[in-house]
């Protein structure tokens, strides 16, 4: 940060250089960290898919071998999931989540450190087990028994950097709820907390709730591969398909782990920049609550083609279709918000409002996957794959490019940079449908996803979407320098540069935020 | 800081995460590579032991000096309630994924094994429990839950019992009585670890039920063995807390360190029983 101010004058001293970033107990230190990092293996991620698409831009085999490219997929996923999108939204919270609710830092200072440091340690496992012998691991990143029983080395460096990220992420979330439920300036009711801090109470419970799965699941991954054991093993009475049960019921709460803390964001842009008070504040709160709960019953829809009695299928599929209501609830809250409001379109606002719209083909193609009959015509097909990058590269990472640009004056105390902003939006916005928005035809039409190569008729949409793709990813190198000339050369920014915004962070701390918040905290009427 | 609610305790920078990253560095990297017989393995592993035991002195001793220098007020100890209670909270979620894969097998992946579909597989195999599955030919005896099982259930029971009375001497400050409940119930908990080891090499030795005998086996040892595993944290925990109640820590009326390792003994315990009926008992 440009400027550390100090004005009580008690606080600590800390060490400067490395060691300040190393030891610090500071919750925008470490958000700041933490931001840092998943910008970073958002390029680590994106490096490999740049990578997956090169190999589709032709039919045929031309620049990753097979078994390379499936180790690119592979870890794709799993760094754009638990090193980029997870960690990012750690970030936002350590930054917003003391300065929102008006705590002079989060409750658990030093385990908020080693929460982050571990991240690095995981990221490590996961980028080397690239150079073993036997490479990284291949599987998929849902990593599946049979595949993930068999494969070496770097299927156990993976188990134990998810065992890692796992622990990094539950101390975090014990971190946000001790936070939110026990730091709140006197005055703050559950009920008048923003948004943002709602979506972040329930994701940290939802990130309790399965994380400890997940680690149990690759638990009995390890000691099936090294100890004998027969969980996945049908010969020993166990099954395969368990592993599929297991893994998703942490599995599905985990994407609205990643999607809520993105509706938060949107959620405070959206009322600042139509100049309203969010539409139906209460019944946000209770359909993101509904959204948490229903999650956690319907994983799986996942697994239709696995094998499972048809009123397994029947339960499973109406579960997710419900999911749908709480969502529309959002969705047409935000729209009310907008609705005759003074509405201005600056980036984080052109930003959410490519989230509303793109969210919601990733909504409705979540419909159509719900649905048995359709589900096993398109599994493992790229319409799935079209499906969830909607909504999470068009959801959670647009939502997050929301919330970087419009608290960048705060955290910085300086403006980006508005013009290139708006480039970097509609560039992404572009590029980004170029991309995905084909793969619905791809999948429809029976192209398989995880395969390197593919039946002549898909090469004219593979190469468009190659095209697209690159161009998403070239986009990207902007919004790093749009950060850097904010960092370095952007306008001093006003304490509160957006007319609309009321929450705390906005109203009681000066731009850019003094390294220590609320020393004493605000009395919220 | 100025006063009221604002006091909250925000700790200095400190170097013990780095340290205990640096421990889940080596032991990652150790550990997989003791797996798969690199010799590296090993020493990284033990390295990252060292390491990580240093980091737990270390950080938890900075915690309890900070404890009794009197850092923690009201709305710290708060913060720390919510903490402890969320963490068990992650706890039970991890043994329930493998109590759900126990019940999975018994209930759904066993009896379809069995049924007729699978006949051209299987033709011999008629399912039920306890059963090693289909493709293993090795015969093992199941446990019995009414021997050492059932002793240990009374052991795990009275040391809820003997916590209990040890918190209720800690808060009418009658630090004898503390101490004495408190070695009762690490007693209890060493005496139920060596059981279990007893047990163990019982099941191995005279019932040839290992590891690797299928579908019992697996589900027998890993929830019986991470259960295990706790109990032995759990009795350092109670090892920890001995030493600081000898050594004058906590007061009658703040003691969080004490019930926090409290709370995480009943977890233990309530685990137990649920392994005493769905492992040991039906």
């Amino acid at each position: 940060m440009a400027v550390i101010q100090d004005v009580h004058g008690h606080s600590h001293d800390h060490p400067t250089g490395i060691m300040r970033w190393i030891t610090t107990t500071n919750h925008k230190d470490i958000g700041t960290l933490y931001l840092c990092f998943s910008l970073t293996m958002l390029f680590v991620g994106g490096f490999l898919a740049m990578g997956i698409r090169a190999e589709l831009f032709m039919p045929g085999i031309q620049i990753l071998e097979p078994e390379l490219f499936n180790s690119f997929t592979t870890l794709h996923g799993l760094i754009m999931v638990f090193g980029a999108i997870m960690p990012a939204f750690v970030g936002f919270a350590n930054w917003q989540v003391p300065m929102m609710i008006g705590a002079p830092d989060m409750a658990f200072a030093r385990m908020n450190n080693w929460s982050f440091w571990l991240l690095p340690v995981a990221g490590l496992l996961l980028i080397t087990s690239f150079f073993v012998p036997g490479g990284a691991a291949a599987g998929g990143w849902t990593f599946y028994p049979p595949l993930s029983t068999q494969g070496g080395l770097g299927v156990d460096m993976m188990i134990f950097a998810i065992h890692i990220l796992g622990a990094s992420s539950i101390m975090g979330a014990i971190n946000i709820i001790t936070t939110i439920l026990n730091m709140r300036a006197p005055g703050m009711t559950l009920m008048k907390m923003p948004m943002f801090i709602w979506t972040w109470l329930i994701t940290a419970y939802l990130l309790v709730l399965v994380m400890p799965v997940l680690a149990g699941t690759v638990t009995m991954l390890l000691t099936d591969r090294h100890f004998g054991t027969s969980f996945f093993n049908a010969a020993g009475g166990g099954d395969p398909v368990l592993f599929q049960h297991i893994f998703w019921f942490f599995g599905h709460p985990e994407v609205y782990i990643m999607i809520l803390p993105a509706f938060g964001i949107v959620s405070e842009i959206i009322p600042t920049f139509s100049r309203k008070p969010l539409f139906g504040y209460s019944s946000m709160v209770y359909a993101t609550a509904s959204i948490a709960i229903l999650s956690c019953i319907v994983w799986a829809h996942h697994m239709f083609t696995a094998g499972m009695p048809a009123v397994g299928q029947l339960f499973f599929m109406y579960a997710t279709m419900l999911i749908a209501v709480p969502t529309g609830v959002k969705v047409f809250n935000w729209t009310a918000t907008m609705w005759r409001g003074a509405m201005t379109f600056e980036v984080p606002m052109l930003f959410s409002i490519g989230f509303i719209f793109l969210f919601v083909i990733g909504g409705f193609s979540g419909v159509v996957c719900a649905i048995v009959p359709i589900d096993i015509q398109v599994q493992d097909t790229y319409y799935v794959i079209a499906h969830f990058h909607y909504v999470l590269v068009s959801g959670a990472l647009f939502a997050l490019f929301a919330g970087a640009y419009y608290w960048l004056p705060k955290w910085t105390g300086r403006m980006y940079d508005e013009k290139l902003g708006q480039w970097h939006f509609w560039l992404s916005m572009i590029f980004f449908n170029v991309t995905f928005f084909v793969q619905h035809f791809l999948g429809l039409a029976g192209m398989p996803r995880r395969i390197p190569d593919y039946a002549l008729q898909f090469a004219d949409f593979n190469m468009i979407s190659s095209i697209g793709a690159f161009g998403f990813g070239l986009s990207q190198l902007l919004f790093v320098y749009i950060i850097v000339k904010c960092v370095r050369s952007g306008e001093k920014a006003a304490d509160n540069p957006w007319e609309g915004s009321t929450t705390l962070e906005w109203t009681h701390l000066p731009s850019p935020a003094p390294y220590h918040s609320f020393e004493t905290p605000p009395v919220i009427k | 800081m100025s006063q009221g609610t604002g006091h909250y305790y925000v700790p200095a920078p400190s170097k013990w995460p780095i340290v205990g990253s640096s421990a889940l560095f080596f032991m990652g990297f150790g550990a997989a590579f003791t797996m798969n017989k690199i010799p590296l393995g090993y020493g990284m592993l033990a390295i990252g032991f060292a390491i990580l035991i240093y980091m737990l002195f270390g950080w938890f001793g900075e915690v309890a000096r900070e404890s009794e220098s009197g850092k923690y007020r009201a709305q710290e100890d708060k913060s720390f309630r919510w903490g402890m209670s969320w963490f068990i909270f992650s706890e039970v979620m991890f043994f329930a994924a493998f109590f759900g894969a126990l019940f999975y097998m018994r209930v759904l992946s066993i009896p379809w094994l069995a049924d007729n579909e699978h006949t051209l597989l299987w033709p011999d195999f008629a399912g039920g429990w306890p059963t090693a599955g289909p493709g293993f030919e090795d015969k093992f005896t199941p446990m019995g839950a009414w021997g050492i099982p059932a002793l240990n259930t009374f052991l795990l029971l009275s040391s809820g019992v003997t916590i209990t009375l040890a918190h209720w001497a800690l808060k009418k400050n009658d630090r004898g009585a503390l101490k004495l409940w408190l070695f009762a119930t690490i007693a209890l908990g060493v005496t139920f670890l060596g059981f279990q080891i007893y047990e163990y090499s019982h099941a191995y030795a005279d019932l040839n039920l290992r590891l690797t005998s299928g579908a019992y086996g697996s589900t027998f040892y890993m929830l019986t063995g991470f259960h295990g595993f706790h109990v032995t944290v759990g009795t350092i925990m109670l090892i920890v807390i001995f030493f600081r109640c000898a050594a004058g820590h906590f007061k009658p009326e703040n003691h969080f360190g004490f019930e926090g390792v409290a709370w995480y003994w009943h977890f233990v315990d309530v685990v137990w029983l649920g392994l005493f009926i769905f492992v040991y008992l039906l």
